[in-house]
């Protein structure tokens, strides 16, 4: 794998008229998947328009694959795979039509065959794109994007209205992608997905970025995890306290359901399931509370509904 | 073409490149002529109205074409229809919907450079009229059209004729909403076909007639009757018309076309 960044955006800013897309966005996403996670209107597409060449910065700097997008469009276009949200295909032309055309583009092109079997698309090759469903569109929209074999792909909300298994299907390519040394930057609504499939996630929120790292990273920073359990009654809440890590909490909420709050691994389960044994209580309904990434976006983002 | 297959790992492995120019333009140019050629409207527009007309109103006296067989007035006119239909209604209202559709923004981050799409488009639009010519001339040739004239002639003012409707079908693609293209385009086609000399000879309109010969498909259609009908040489006069209306209408085109 390369050890410089497939994309560098410095300090983007760009405006649509009065209106603020994207206000000094920084953003580095080294080889692997990157997700780009944000509310509707939070700059996510300007952003990703930006890096694939459509749009000029109003300020600031954009580097993909060490390349200008806009100035060196003809030298960075055939490395690059687009997926649009939407669209990009004409109405009349059949799906495997379209498809081979896009190969013909290119020089080492993928099977296009066996692509669209892949995507589930060998059964309907023969259909007019308009006639084709949302998802089916979807998948050849992606088809498009990976068909030329390129080294970094962008997709702009690959599975949205997609069902689960269409979701699946794309999901397991995004995975062979990363496995061959495909790089890919998404954006996207899920945050099943990013955590699926991510190496990185940037989270955006009107223009910026506002938090950024691997899941696991997001995941552990923020509020505590939490351990719940009920059992009798009025236990010792204090001598449990003594058996767990110093920066953990105990309480009972409610008369027989306890709270622990603090670091959540196997070793803290343990000790509480060994304190509820060497006090004889049958620890009922416990379970396990893990800050998943859709609390660090709810938290980072805010929980109101926004226009 | 180097392939591979759907093997699991390995497949997508990096391997970048656009194909050689020449291919990349030839691909864009028959794609988009088999788009045309599926598109019921568009054939409509290219192929059947232009055949009916030189068909009707070469048997059925109804327009008064002046002295002589009324083919030999009919089948300039409707050859300069048939590329006004192609370069102009055809191309605006295809690429109008190309835009909207966001093809024009998908094939801009392909390979293609965006002079390669134009110069597909033109080789597209030319080689329908290629087809149209033949079509409509062995027609003609068969309700009894005795073509005159220098075959050089003609072909210099299909070419001019085609670079100026080609400019103004782009300038509206390119800056009206899709919708709007399509009203329009067909509003023009059909104003032009009456207006514009190609059913009704132009000395109808009175005092109009200055102004209307201005008109690129009045300067069509008269240029290639010169030739046709009456064996003249060069039309200098409608190929500078022609000439000017190609300037104004590529570089406005040129200058306000929107990608998206």
């Amino acid at each position: 794998m390369r050890s410089e960044p497939v994309v560098q955006v410095r300090d983007l800013v760009k405006r649509y008229g009065t209106k603020t897309a994207v206000n000094g966005l920084d953003l580095t996403a080294e080889a692997g998947v990157t997700a780009v996670l944000g509310p509707n209107g939070a700059g996510k597409t300007t952003t990703i328009e930006t890096c694939e060449g459509y749009r000029r910065p109003d300020s600031g700097a954009v580097r993909v694959l060490g390349l200008d997008p806009v100035r060196q469009s003809a030298e960075l276009r055939p490395r690059v795979g687009v997926m649009l949200q939407s669209g990009g295909v004409y109405s009349g032309a059949r799906a495997d039509e379209m498809l081979r055309h896009v190969a013909k583009l290119h020089a080492h092109p993928l099977d296009v065959d066996a692509l669209m079997e892949r995507l589930g698309l060998g059964s309907c090759g023969r259909t007019s794109y308009r006639r084709l469903s949302g998802g089916q569109q979807q998948r050849l929209a992606l088809a498009m994007a990976v068909v030329g074999r390129p080294e970094l792909v962008f997709l702009d909300e690959p599975t949205a209205g997609l069902d689960p298994q269409a979701r699946r299907a794309t999901w397991d390519l995004v995975r062979d992608l990363r496995t061959d040394g495909v790089s890919v930057i998404l954006t996207t609504h899920y945050m099943e997905e990013a955590e699926q499939l991510a190496d990185d996630v940037a989270i955006i929120d009107a223009g910026r970025v506002i938090a950024k790292g691997s899941p696991e990273e997001l995941c552990k920073g923020g509020a505590e995890n939490t351990l719940r359990f009920t059992g009798r009654p009025g236990l010792d809440v204090g001598s449990l306290l003594k058996a767990l890590p110093a920066d953990s909490t105990a309480a009972e909420l409610t008369p027989g359901s306890y709270r622990v709050i603090g670091k959540v691994n196997p070793q803290l389960l343990a000790t509480v399931t060994s304190w509820c044994a060497q006090h004889g209580v049958m620890p009922d309904r416990i379970s396990v509370e893990r800050h998943t990434l859709e609390d660090v976006f709810l938290e980072l983002t805010g929980k109101e509904l926004r226009s | 073409m180097t392939t591979a297959t759907d093997t699991g790992t390995g497949t997508f492995t990096p391997r970048p490149g656009a194909a050689p120019l020449p291919r990349m333009i030839a691909a864009q140019a028959a794609l988009e002529t088999r788009m045309l050629l599926r598109n019921g409207e568009q054939l409509l527009l290219t192929v059947v109205i232009p055949t009916l007309i030189l068909v009707l109103f070469s048997s059925v006296d109804v327009v008064d074409t002046g002295s002589g067989k009324s083919v030999d007035f009919l089948a300039p006119g409707v050859l300069a229809l048939a590329v006004m239909s192609t370069a102009f209604t055809g191309q605006a209202i295809a690429t109008g919907f190309e835009r909207r559709y966001g093809v024009l923004k998908r094939l801009a981050s392909s390979p293609l450079p965006r002079w390669a799409l134009m110069t597909a488009k033109t080789a597209s639009v030319l080689v329908t009229e290629v087809l149209q010519v033949i079509l409509l001339t062995v027609i003609a040739l068969a309700l009894g059209w005795s073509p005159h004239g220098n075959p050089l002639a003609v072909l210099l003012l299909l070419v001019l004729g085609t670079a100026a409707f080609s400019g103004l079908g782009l300038l509206m693609a390119g800056t009206l909403k899709a919708e709007a293209t399509l009203a329009a385009a067909n509003l023009v086609f059909l104003l032009l076909l009456v207006g514009g000399g190609v059913i009704v000879p132009l000395d109808k309109f009175g005092g109009a007639q200055s102004v209307l010969g201005l008109l690129p498909i009045s300067a069509l259609s008269d240029g290639l009757r010169d030739v046709l009908q009456h064996g003249a040489g060069m039309p200098w006069g409608d190929l500078g018309i022609l000439a000017v209306w190609a300037v104004v209408g590529l570089g406005a085109a040129g200058k306000f076309f929107r990608w998206e």
